[in-house]
């Protein structure tokens, strides 16, 4: 334990884990602009291009500087990014496939210069293969200086144009409507999207830096619905995993850095995919669940009250009760459900169990009786959407009738009386 | 001068193409001032493209557009524009308050946030369409006629004297059709210009008193009492419409 300690309180450790903070929070930041604006992948393309742009600055320096690597790597992740915007725009080529051939042919390139490199003398001291998969133990002070002004930078520039850059996502056309250099402000945001995958070239590596841009911002989508909240979200993401990474591989012996800082923001991700309140997957489940379970109460309460309302109508309804065949013949349900569903209802004191099988409560027959008055006057309403129309109803919520004005509700009841729908079941009235 | 503000939006010999083939030709055009103009023709007759080059989203051939006399550039202002619905992705995650804001940015400038007087009045411009209830509901549960009217009311919060809207009636039930051309008649009576790119026949003598019949190249415009005639309909539908001798499905009594 306290070798661990000794080992968070080193200095250079320390650089490290402020080094991948950063990387995290820039590209979570970015990577929300990016995915909105459906540029997810075109980060990729200008990670993977980053390659022989640090190649080339090494082979034009003769040295192994940060700021050199960045530059070289920014200047050919937008010669990238501007291939791919020629290819699609002058050619029959698509976005997506366009995206394949700059990416593969820029690695590729990159490749071979990384390799010449290496056999070449003294470059095979050069370190260069690093940035392939990222290492982030190599970093020293003066790199993650390098890296927070990048930082800083980009993040003023994004809290700058927030408001430009929200509506370039959403809707490019007005935007460009309204006079807004939509070209410059996408320029803009390719250069930022650039910058951020330099960040983190040195702790992530070219093949995985597109995961940092992706995979925070879509973990931050699932548990917001406002921008602003989303980006500050995927920033807090990204650190985290950043965190996670260097501390997990601090910790743990032959741990690379970069892919665990990926890992821990897959698993933010697929936590967030699970457990999200609305948005996650259990909230869905669980949300699906309670709709059932309402409807299957909704059903079964109302076909007992249609079959005891018919029987009243003709004497009188049967005091043994309906049997669960005729509740099925009125809208059939899965047989489990219904039986479970009385059971319950039973419970509440909403239905009687008799002899040949249920029957409705004094409270149960309120209940049907207010329930099956509703659904009559909104399918009235529905029926006549003509005279209705113009009033807005708010769908989402249960009490539909309860929202229209008086009048209305008045006309209602009065088409009610016209079609026979009126629900004439009240407490008392039946067999007795 | 006198001739500009009776005719704001002028288009003389506009041509628009895409790849080599031209989908607006030679199209000269005069729009009168305090009118609902509806702008009708068959599919790819270039209906949006026009509404588009005339706010400069694409780029023209040839030809000369004026907004008030003016260059659209200098004119942006004095426009206000609601594109089609499904132009956007709805699961942008934003609200329909936040939506109507963006037809304010135009007026806040750079760097700049939306003011308390701007959302004031993106809020009342949500009430005019009657969405005030739902100003902080996220858009992608809106239904489509809702999201149409928080669209209208974006174009409304730009404070423009000259409107343009592209097939605002797409997918939107018969309420929403009748409150957006309430607004739409309330814009005319204020004096304001409304353009409105539209598909169903039936409805343009009710809604517009202006028409501009269009396929590629103008084929009439005019008030439309005088230019929405079987003649001019076959010209810019040819075989497509075809019209009884006494009776048209289309026009209903009118024939």
């Amino acid at each position: 334990m306290d070798s661990y300690w000794t080992l968070l309180t080193d200095p250079n450790t320390q650089w490290v884990l402020f080094g991948c903070l950063l990387l995290g929070v820039a590209s979570g930041v970015l990577g929300c602009f990016a995915l909105l604006r459906r540029h997810s992948l075109l980060g990729d393309a200008v990670a993977h291009a980053a390659l022989p742009g640090i190649c080339i600055a090494f082979l034009l320096t003769g040295s192994k500087s940060m700021l050199w690597f960045m530059i070289g790597a920014a200047v050919v992740g937008w010669l990238a990014s501007l291939c791919i915007g020629w290819v699609t725009r002058y050619s029959r080529i698509h976005e997506d496939t366009a995206l394949g051939v700059v990416l593969t042919v820029f690695f590729g390139i990159g490749i071979v210069l990384l390799t010449y490199i290496q056999h070449s003398a003294g470059g095979s001291q050069s370190g260069l293969d690093s940035f392939l998969f990222g290492k982030a133990a190599s970093m020293v002070l003066d790199d993650v200086l390098v890296m927070a002004g990048a930082a800083v930078v980009l993040l003023t520039i994004c809290a700058l144009f927030f408001k430009e850059f929200k509506l370039l996502a959403f809707d490019p056309g007005f935007a460009r409507g309204i006079g807004m250099p939509a070209g410059l402000l996408d320029a803009l945001l390719m250069l930022l999207l650039v910058a951020a995958v330099v960040i983190g070239l040195q702790a992530v590596g070219v093949v995985l830096m597109a995961a940092m841009l992706i995979t925070p911002a879509l973990a931050a989508r699932y548990w917001t619905e406002r921008l602003d909240r989303m980006i500050v979200l995927a920033g807090l993401f990204g650190a985290l995993s950043g965190a996670l990474g260097t501390f997990v591989s601090a910790l743990v012996v032959n741990m690379p850095t970069g892919p665990v800082i990926v890992l821990s923001a897959t698993l933010l991700f697929l936590f967030s995919l699970f457990c999200a309140p609305r948005r996650g997957l259990l909230a869905k489940i669980i949300r699906l669940a309670a709709l059932r379970n309402r409807v299957a109460r909704e059903n079964v309460l109302q076909s007992l009250y249609e079959l005891m309302e018919r029987d009243a109508r003709q004497g009188g309804w049967p005091e043994g009760g309906y049997g669960e065949e005729q509740l099925l013949a009125r809208r059939p349900i899965g047989e489990r459900v219904l039986r479970a569903t009385l059971q319950k209802l039973g419970r509440n004191g909403l239905v009687q169990s008799r002899e040949q099988g249920w029957l409705l409560s004094e409270a149960g027959l309120e209940d049907a009786q207010g329930l099956t008055l509703n659904l009559r006057l909104w399918d009235l309403f529905t029926m006549y959407e003509a005279r209705f129309g113009a009033i807005v109803v708010d769908r989402d919520r249960g009490d539909l009738i309860a929202q229209l004005p008086a009048d209305t509700r008045a006309e209602l009841h009065e088409l009610l009386r016209q079609h026979d729908m009126e629900p004439t079941l009240s407490k008392g009235g039946g067999s007795r | 001068m006198a001739h500009v503000l009776n005719f704001p939006v002028t288009l003389h010999n506009v041509t628009v193409a895409y790849r080599q083939k031209p989908v607006l030709r030679e199209i000269d055009l005069q729009v009168p001032a305090g009118k609902l103009v509806g702008i009708v023709g068959p599919n790819g007759a270039g209906k949006s493209t026009l509404m588009k080059s005339i706010l400069g989203l694409v780029p023209r051939a040839s030809g000369e557009v004026r907004i008030n006399g003016r260059p659209y550039k200098e004119q942006r202002r004095q426009t206000g524009y609601v594109p089609q619905r499904e132009s956007v992705d709805w699961e942008f995650p934003t609200h329909a308050l936040d939506v109507v804001l963006m037809g304010r940015y135009g007026h806040i400038g750079w760097f700049k946030r939306p003011s308390a007087q701007d959302k004031e009045i993106a809020m009342e411009c949500l009430r005019k369409v009657g969405m005030a209830d739902y100003a902080d509901r996220q858009i992608s549960q809106l239904s489509g006629g809702q999201q149409q009217r928080v669209f209208l009311a974006r174009a409304l919060a730009q404070d423009a004297s000259i409107y343009f809207l592209d097939e605002p009636f797409v997918g939107v039930d018969a309420a929403t059709e009748k409150a957006i051309m309430a607004l739409l008649t309330e814009l005319k009576e204020q004096g304001k210009t409304v353009l409105v790119v539209h598909h169903d026949l039936q409805t343009v003598q009710e809604y517009f008193d202006w028409v501009l019949l269009l396929n590629v190249r103008k084929i009439a415009f005019g008030p439309t009492a005088e230019v929405f005639n079987e003649e001019n309909l076959q010209k810019t539908y040819g075989g497509r419409l075809r019209l009884g001798a006494d009776h048209d499905p289309l026009l209903g009594q009118r024939v």
